[in-house]
């Protein structure tokens, strides 16, 4: 459903991506592993529409996703956590999560949608008054994740979501994906932990430097001598 | 006699607050200041002005129309010159609305000529009677007005759809725009809801004021310092800001001289920042 092909990306004279191509098909999980700086987080951020490209082709559902606006691709039933978490830290929960429902596409249900949460995070609902900037980082990222699902996205796209997590909540958070993952809904997975990752998803992508350097089954790229040594310390 | 001129002031203070909440929501959102927001009180009080030339009526009856046509003056501008600027450095912001307050300065004069101009109220000859405290009439409903206003405003911004994807457009541009929120809109919102408020203190300022181009002015400056002693950004500092301001003029004025007032309000300014830089309800430095 979401095809890039041969992007080019960068920050003024930097070029920062090379030629990238990478797709995600419906329920399907894909995760994006790669060094600091690889490119990943300008990756995601093309797909939300905060950055422009050189050149390269942008596809959802076979329609040009380039010529979309970024407020409008909410609409379109993409939900992108970024790199920090995104959360409104100003807002309270309640107010972050009313702004997930924003969007023309699940409006009527949001109330519904949110008690839902609710039912899943019942720490959101004890917190529902509190300024978000306020929650622990657990919690942040709990409200993150709920936000995105409000939304009822065709497609989640999380950035680095264990980032400054303590390894039990980064469990807790990997359960959670792996729950919305068996749901059905698409999701774009950038981690620097490769192994969860991996176990995570169906398929993977190893970036370098902006290059592609590896594609395959996420069982394929486990075993991978190159990676072992690479990423793993193994 | 003290009694007298806090009262005084506070009643003026009631309207520099309406103009620095109008600066306060156009900051909060864009994160720029509007360097003709007194040339907008200016238009205002043309408007009100020229709404009574022609229909008579009070211009406290003249509010909701007056409102409506400086929302759509405010969108007219941002579409005009703002809009082709958003995203570029702030510096380029204070320069085209500088210069946009001279060219609204020179339109007004050009049509209606740089001679003042008055609008007779009944209201202005009705004074009310606190105890030993007289205030005109025109100023306590400049002040009841202002609290009305900036209720509405605050209730708006909590509690609607457009008021909390504001707040999240404040916050975080990019954030609001991969929920969903058109943030162009919302700029252009927050613009002509800063000018609006802006024109609102102009009309209420007409019974008590002349009506001249260059009457923006001084508002303009003193809007701008209760702002900044306020905290950027945040709508109570800016209605207890402009209370303040408007006390410290009126005692300053009363008790040692009017001259002196613009320069007391600089002096709290200068109090106030060096004891708490970010000002009394500033966050301090947010992210963009
Ligand atoms: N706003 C920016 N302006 C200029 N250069 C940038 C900007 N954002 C990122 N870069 C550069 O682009 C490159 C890729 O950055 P990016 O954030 O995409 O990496 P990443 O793979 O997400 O890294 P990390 O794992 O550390 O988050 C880096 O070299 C970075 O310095
Ligand atoms: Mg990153």
């Amino acid at each position: 459903m979401l095809k890039m092909t041969d992007i080019n990306a960068g920050y003024g004279d930097l070029q920062v991506l090379f030629n990238v191509s990478l797709h995600v098909d419906e329920g399907e999980c894909v995760t994006l592993v790669g060094a600091n700086g690889a490119g990943k987080t300008t990756l995601l951020r093309i797909i939300s529409g905060l950055m422009h490209i050189k050149s390269g082709e942008m596809t959802w559902y076979g329609k040009n996703l380039l010529a979309m606006h970024a407020s409008r691709r909410a609409d379109l039933g993409i939900a992108h956590i970024p790199q920090g978490r995104g959360t409104l830290a100003t807002l309270d929960v309640m107010d972050n999560l009313l702004m997930a429902g924003y969007c023309k596409r699940v409006r009527k249900r949001r109330m519904e949608n949110i008690e839902k949460m609710f039912e899943m995070f019942p720490k959101l609902k004890e917190r529902r008054k509190q300024i978000a900037g306020s929650l622990s980082g657990g919690e942040q990222q709990m409200l993150a994740i709920a936000r995105a699902l409000v939304m009822e996205p065709t497609l989640l796209v999380l950035d680095e979501p264990s980032l400054g997590l303590a390894p039990i909540v980064v469990e807790e958070v990997f359960e959670t994906i792996g729950r919305i993952r068996d749901s059905g809904v698409s999701i774009l997975l950038v981690e620097q932990n490769l192994s969860l990752a991996l176990e995570a998803a169906h398929r993977g992508y190893v970036l370098e430097t902006g290059v592609v350097a590896m594609e395959g089954k996420s069982e394929d790229l486990l075993s991978n001598e190159n990676i072992k040594a690479a990423y793993m310390g193994i | 006699m003290l009694a007298q001129s806090i009262f005084n002031g506070l009643v003026m203070g009631g309207v520099y607050a309406l103009i620095a909440v109008g600066l306060t929501i156009i900051f909060g959102v864009m994160k720029v200041i509007n360097f003709a927001q007194g040339e907008c009180l200016m238009l205002g009080m043309y408007a009100a002005w020229a709404l009574h030339r022609a229909t008579g009526l009070s211009p406290y009856i003249l509010i909701v129309p007056v409102m409506t046509v400086m929302f759509l003056i405010g969108q007219f501008i941002f579409s005009l010159v703002i809009n082709p600027i958003v995203g570029r450095p702030p510096t380029d912001f204070v320069v085209v609305t500088m210069g946009l307050a001279f060219v609204l300065v020179s339109v007004i004069q050009l049509i209606f000529s740089p001679t003042y101009q008055t609008v007779v109220t009944t209201a202005k000859n009705i004074t009310i009677r606190l105890g030993s405290v007289s205030l005109g009439t025109p100023r306590v409903i400049a002040c009841g007005v202002m609290i009305a206003a900036v209720l509405a405003v605050r209730l708006f911004l909590k509690k609607t759809d457009v008021g909390r994807a504001m707040r999240a457009t404040a916050e975080n541009l990019e954030v609001a725009q991969m929920l969903g929120v058109n943030t162009r809109r919302n700029f252009a919102l927050a613009f002509a809801l800063g000018v609006t408020m802006a024109g609102l203190s102009g009309l209420l300022l007409t019974p008590i004021y002349y009506v001249f181009p260059n009457v923006g002015m001084p508002f303009k400056t003193i809007s701008m310092v209760i702002v900044v002693l306020g905290g950027l950004g945040s709508i109570g500092g800016a209605v207890l800001g402009g209370l303040i301001a408007g006390v410290v003029e009126a005692v300053l004025g009363a008790y040692i001289s009017p001259d002196l007032a613009p320069a007391g309000i600089f002096l709290i300014l200068i109090l106030v920042l060096a004891f708490r830089p970010e000002g009394m309800f500033g966050k301090g430095a947010r992210k963009a």
